[in-house]
């Protein structure tokens, strides 16, 4: 179809995008395009990964209406896309199951990832043992931290957990770490990375294996009386953004909203919120907004959310935000923590810190377009991670009672 | 024929190898790195390559990061790059900026090559930029006579190869071996087969890069390369001490061994 927005090749999307990335891994990044542009059209591949996403990860994920949670996001209707009941937890298999029977194509033995959160280490580690590679995680200290329980799960999985002590200790300095890596063992590792930015293929390929997100939604939504008025989904580096957006690309009566993390509020400066608050540049391989000072140093980012506290954002929604096809709106610490627990409390669903941004945008959108509106919201992941982190939050704890 | 290749060729009739020596700037406080620069041109650097302190330094190991990431955390500018650019022009040597392109970008690829230039410097190192994505950075050298140097890896193919001597001006900084910056046991068989490869494809001038920290080893990497560049042995010798006689003395023991007096 001419004209659609589904599917954009790259590397560049728009001004946005491209490969910035020391020569030492060209040619690996090359071999990789290349195996994917090639494994994408070939039905052992295809098939191999459409058996997985039935019997291993447990799709197609359902999509689950929830009306006492819509009662306080003005009376629109509400429905989640449970990717947060997929095998693992999260979105993040999606990709990672792409990413690692690309690496048995290449025939490479070792694959490296970073992780915030945890949640793409945790899936990395799982795609690892299932099909038997040597897997080391990168994660910075102060995540490794805030995530101990993921932690632990990849070391239960098999996977060697690096903490990364330099620069702010996040997600940033582990993706830093892992290009360290990479650029001495390519011969013998693969980069699963684990968001849609990077250098090219990442932020396309990435993309294509998050998309059955909105490729099964929106099937579903049509089954369910019709397309949504709105897609919200959160947004760190943006993996399952793009993936719940691709599919109603070319819907233009359906508004994608992507929830990025403000933190503290984007005015106090200690947020996440890179479109809201950054400036084109180049970070971790491609042109995208960072959150940059005047020289053009990265800035620190802030989010209770390890998944969403990331100074850059993939180049395909700077794009689609540069061209007015979607949103993104900052969500503060508070906003989504308060969203977390109602979501808890009135439907008994406990989500991902980082998905309770999306859910936080979802109340905001409600309450604006009121009882006419159906919002689809993509839980991304689960919260049993984010426990004793939310336990804190809430003062829960034992002992936290006066 | 640029000032930096006159520059390579007239040391190469010395029969040796040129010394390229690599510091960051603001390390480990702005005035002691301008110092430090100096002193590697008295202690015998014939080439000086300055580096901007950034935030993610992806092609750096240990080293040199902690020695950015003290720069960074004193207050160190982009500025200062070009006062150290001075500095090193002043003292006799070409002077070049090896710099991540996120810094050149946001100051505006052309500003850049106008400050380097004005500054005195003749060329800029981009070791997250290649020829294919480096068009705008490559147009803005051009018009102000900067000199582009791009990087050749042992992965580096027989196609880009010929892109990146195509587009290098100065001299093509070969890598001796996949990895980040920092010391090693020894080169590798691989420096040699690039720097080859390199000359292959048309390079007039070769200089090679990672890991070299010894006389011993820069004078084995001159028996095949035009240059041999220095930057972690410098850095650790240079140290959070500021200790320029330490560096001195390991610039001599490099400057010895491109003359084959290892
Ligand atoms: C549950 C969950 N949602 C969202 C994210 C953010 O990543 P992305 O923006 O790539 O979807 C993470 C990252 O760790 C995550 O664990």
């Amino acid at each position: 179809m001419t004209g659609s927005l589904q599917q954009a090749p790259g590397p560049f999307f728009g001004e946005f995008g491209g490969r910035f990335v020391p020569e030492a891994l060209m040619a690996a990044l090359d071999e990789l395009t290349d195996a994917y542009e090639k494994a994408r059209i070939d039905p052992v591949y295809t098939d191999e990964l459409t058996r997985l996403a039935l019997e291993y990860t447990g799709r197609p994920s359902i999509v689950t209406e929830v009306p006492r949670f819509a009662r306080h996001a003005g009376g629109a209707r509400v429905w989640l896309k449970r990717e947060d009941l997929n095998h693992s937890g999260s979105h993040k298999i999606n990709n990672v199951l792409g990413q690692a029977l690309l690496t048995k194509r290449l025939g490479k033995q070792r694959v490296i990832a970073e992780t915030g959160a945890g949640q793409h280490g945790v899936a990395t580690a799982t795609a690892a043992a299932l099909m038997d590679l040597e897997c080391v995680i990168y994660m910075g200290e102060e995540d490794t931290e805030r995530q101990a329980l993921n932690v632990a799960r990849m070391r239960l999985l098999g996977a060697e957990v690096i903490p990364v002590a330099t620069g702010t200790r996040t997600l940033r300095d582990a993706i830093n770490e892992a290009f360290r890596d990479w650029v001495a063992n390519v011969d013998t590792t693969n980069y699963v990375f684990g968001t849609a930015a990077g250098p090219h293929p990442f932020p396309a390929m990435v993309r294509d294996f998050q998309r059955v997100i909105s490729v099964e939604a929106r099937e579903q939504m049509l089954e369910r009386g019709g397309l949504p008025d709105a897609v919200l989904a959160c947004v760190g580096g943006g993996s399952n953004a793009i993936g719940s957006f691709d599919a109603f690309l070319d819907d233009d009566s359906v508004r994608l909203i992507g929830c990025e993390a403000a933190g503290d509020g984007v005015d106090t400066g200690r947020h996440a919120a890179t479109l809201t608050g950054g400036r084109p540049g180049i970070l971790h391989g491609s042109r995208s907004y960072i959150l940059q000072d005047e020289e053009g140093q990265t800035q620190p980012s802030h989010s209770i959310s390890a998944g969403l506290d990331y100074p850059g954002v993939g180049p395909e929604h700077t794009w689609l935000h540069s061209i007015g096809r979607a949103e993104y709106w900052p969500v503060t610490d508070a906003e989504a923590m308060d969203a977390f627990r109602l979501l808890c409390r009135t439907e008994g669903i406990l989500p991902a810190i980082e998905s309770s941004h999306a859910l936080a945008g979802a109340i905001t959108l409600g309450k604006e377009l009121g009882p006419d509106a159906t919002l689809l919201v993509t839980l991304s992941g689960r919260g049993d991670k984010d426990v004793q982190q939310a336990a804190e939050w809430f003062d829960m704890l034992p002992g936290g009672d006066a | 024929m640029s000032a930096l290749e006159d520059r390579i060729d007239e040391i190469r009739a010395q029969g040796r190898a040129a010394l390229i020596g690599y510091l960051p700037v603001g390390y480990p406080d702005v005035d002691t790195s301008i110092a430090a620069v100096v002193a590697m041109v008295e202690a015998g650097v014939d080439i000086v390559e300055v580096g901007p302190p950034y935030s993610d330094p992806m092609m750096d190991g240990p080293v040199i990061q902690h020695a950015a990431a003290t720069a960074l955390e004193r207050g160190v500018r982009v500025d200062d790059t070009f006062r150290a650019v001075r500095a090193a022009a002043d003292a006799g040597a070409q002077a070049l900026v090896m710099s991540y392109c996120n810094l050149m970008l946001s100051r505006g690829y052309d500003r850049f090559a106008a400050d380097l230039r004005a500054a005195g410097g003749v060329g800029v190192i981009t070791p997250d930029l290649t020829p294919d994505t480096g068009q705008e950075w490559i147009d803005a050298a051009r018009a102000h006579e900067v000199d582009t140097i791009f990087l050749a890896a042992p992965s580096t193919t027989r196609e880009r190869m010929h892109l990146t001597v195509g587009a290098s001006r100065g001299f093509v900084y070969a890598t001796s071996l996949m990895g980040v910056t920092g010391e090693r046991a020894s080169v590798g068989d691989a420096a040699a087969q690039v720097v080859a490869a390199a000359r292959d494809a048309g390079a007039a001038r070769v200089c090679v890069g990672l890991g070299v920290s010894t006389g011993a080893q820069a004078a084995q990497v001159a028996t095949y390369a035009d240059g041999v560049i220095v930057g972690s042995a410098f850095v650790k010798a240079l140290g959070d001490g500021g200790d320029l006689a330490a560096l001195k003395a390991k610039v001599a023991e490099l400057a010895a061994g491109v003359r084959g007096d290892a």
